[in-house]
């Protein structure tokens, strides 16, 4: 276990954005953003982003390819940007399974070599969580917010930050930052004691996920509820766009005038045209939309995937809504009997 | 750092010929920039066709996997990417990728069977490609009915083919039909489904069906009461996608993505997906 007292994470965030290029939440506005580091930034107070940390790994728009077309002839030009090495400050523990859910997506063969370059490039440090919210229920999917995953896990106390490295990566990152001094584990014990006597307290803790398997499917998919349900949805997707697990995508050309450039983008499955072809969409109503968003989180993700869910709890989506439906309601609602 | 080539970069191929089929339905022959066949298939498998700046689609490859040569496409006018792709003249360069799909298990489960396809308008694409794999593998499969429904007689795609070599050929019975009587034509008319039953097939028949979603709804009542079972039929999906991957989440059925669990599937394993196809 690695230490430093709290008034030198100045200088430690300052070293570790000379070593490579550093993300960390910070302060914009009235909420927390992963931002690249420059000379004085602050790690925001706040328990989480207001966007996930997907976006490193994922970003909302990324150029794949473009063509030059002349005539009847068309160029394929490679453009792609190489990256960079790159260190992901004060990710939550949440957002950091997040991650295994898109590897999940991404590397699974054909593997997605943008995504994947991202990922092999970034050193993960995660952040304990001091002090859960009421829209957390990350420990319902088995998350521990008092000892998160990543190449670095650490632990902020009123006096000091704690870091423990956890692969190969965290340990060539921690030994590159001279500043650290090597410490006991008494702080960390405490403070995890501490934030699990708050998510002992949370009121979402109980949320029971039984029956949500691919066991279940048809019953789930069949339920009377969703209707109901997904009356009032508008469809805007902003839980889609806030989700860190959400990974639906567009691939669309734009033409620059000196070239075509086809791009990815977000898109969500709350949209209507999300499934529109020229003969019709399979899903024609917001209720099959609004019932494919969760059915596939917490069905069909799980049924493909040792079942792991596609939510980790993190509760964007419950401060998000404009109409405030959210997952779990859903769950509530579907389920076999919730206290 | 060597980054691999990423699934989603197309290859540059050239269209070497365009064959009007129909009214509104043409057929493209597509090879690489060396002049060969792109890439190898099985019969049902698809393929990304895109022209930058237009977009991106999914299409079935047409030809058989017998076809050395070149891949073809038989594509119907209806939306954005199909109407550009209409405007197409030979020599036309465009972009592919693939193959996509599981494709009919025209080696295993189809091997040594009687076969029976059904087809409706251009439905007949993908599975024009089962037909002239087992014509030329005739040894390895038993009859072969094929029943193909169209409106009319100018919108039967591939029609010169089915008249010249699959009518032509000994040991296969083509039932073609029309929607409605027209002046030059003395076959069958009435819509496929109910050709189908009035031709009251043997059910040791294995079923490969391909067609509107309406035909397939009414075709598979048919079959039932003809008494052929669930297991015996295969039909080919098509869903919106934009990865063909298994990625971007578009052609997500319960836990199956059609881009590469389909778009195959067998009616028994079709009924345990939502009824959201």
């Amino acid at each position: 276990m690695k230490q430093i007292a709290v008034s030198g994470l100045p200088q430690l965030l300052e070293a570790m954005a000379a070593l490579e290029a550093l993300y960390l939440p910070v302060q914009q506005g009235r909420s927390a953003q992963f931002t690249r580091y420059e000379a004085g930034m602050e790690l925001s107070q706040d328990l989480n982003t207001g966007r996930s940390a997907k976006d490193l790994f994922f970003p909302q728009v990324e150029n794949l390819v473009d063509f030059q077309v002349s005539g009847k002839n068309i160029e394929v030009v490679e453009r792609r940007d190489p990256g960079e090495d790159f260190i992901l400050f004060g990710v939550r523990a949440c957002d950091c399974r997040s991650f295994d859910i898109l590897d999940r997506v991404f590397l699974s063969e054909p593997q997605d070599t943008f995504y994947a370059s991202r990922r092999s490039r970034a050193t993960v440090v995660t952040l304990a969580c001091h002090a859960p919210e009421e829209t957390c229920f990350c420990t319902v999917f088995g998350i521990d917010p008092a000892d998160p995953a990543g190449d670095v896990t650490a632990w902020m106390t009123k006096a000091k930050l704690c870091l423990r490295a956890n692969t190969k990566k965290g340990e060539k990152l921690l030994a590159a930052l001279p500043m650290l001094q090597d410490g006991g584990e008494d702080a960390v014990v405490a403070e995890q004691a501490a934030i699990h006597a708050v998510t002992e307290k949370l009121p979402l803790k109980d949320l029971n996920l039984t029956g949500f398997d691919g066991d279940h499917l048809m019953e789930k998919f069949n339920s009377p509820q969703w209707a109901q349900l997904s009356q009032s949805c508008l469809g805007c997707g902003s839980c889609t766009f806030v989700c860190p697990t959400c990974q639906c995508y567009d691939i669309k050309d734009f033409n620059t005038g000196h070239g075509i450039q086809r791009f990815r983008c977000w898109d969500s499955c709350m949209y209507s045209d999300f499934t529109m072809m020229a003969h019709g969409t399979n899903r024609p109503t917001q209720l099959e939309r609004f019932r494919q968003r969760f059915m596939h989180k917490l069905v069909y993700f799980p049924a493909n995937n040792d079942g792991i869910y596609g939510c980790v709890g993190c509760g964007r989506c419950l401060k998000k809504c404009p109409i405030s439906m959210n997952i779990v309601k859903v769950i509530k609602t579907l389920g076999e009997g919730t206290t | 750092m060597s980054i691999r080539h990423d699934p989603l970069i197309p290859m540059v191929a050239v269209v070497t010929d365009v064959r009007t089929d129909t009214p509104d339905v043409k057929t493209f022959r597509v090879v690489g920039l060396d002049g060969k066949k792109p890439f190898a298939h099985i019969p049902g498998q698809c393929a990304m066709l895109s022209m930058p700046g237009i977009g991106e689609a999914l299409f079935s490859i047409t030809s058989s996997p017998t076809n050395e040569d070149f891949l073809e496409f038989s594509i119907k006018k209806c939306g954005c990417v199909t109407t550009w792709i209409h405007e197409i003249e030979p020599g036309q360069q465009v972009t592919l990728r693939g193959p996509y799909g599981n494709g009919f298990p025209v080696d295993t489960e189809l091997r040594g069977k009687d076969l029976l396809i059904i087809a409706g308008g251009i439905g007949l694409a993908p599975v024009r490609s089962v037909i002239n794999y087992v014509r030329a593998n005739r040894q390895n499969y038993g009859t072969l009915d094929i029943v193909y429904g169209s409106r009319s007689k100018e919108d039967l795609v591939d029609y010169q083919e089915i008249l010249d070599e699959w009518m032509a050929e000994d040991g296969i019975n083509v039932h073609l039909t029309i929607d409605r009587e027209q002046p030059d034509w003395d076959g069958h008319v009435g819509f496929v489904p109910n050709y189908v039953k009035e031709l009251n097939f043997d059910t040791s028949k294995t079923v490969v069906m391909c067609g509107p979603p309406i035909m397939i709804k009414f075709t598979l009542a048919g079959l039932e009461e003809l008494g052929f079972q669930r297991d015996q039929v295969y039909t080919t999906f098509e869903l919106k996608m934009k990865c063909a991957l298994g990625k971007c989440g578009r052609c997500n059925i319960g836990d199956k993505y059609v881009c590469k669990d389909g778009p195959v599937f067998r009616l028994d394993q079709m009924e345990e997906l939502p009824d959201e196809y």
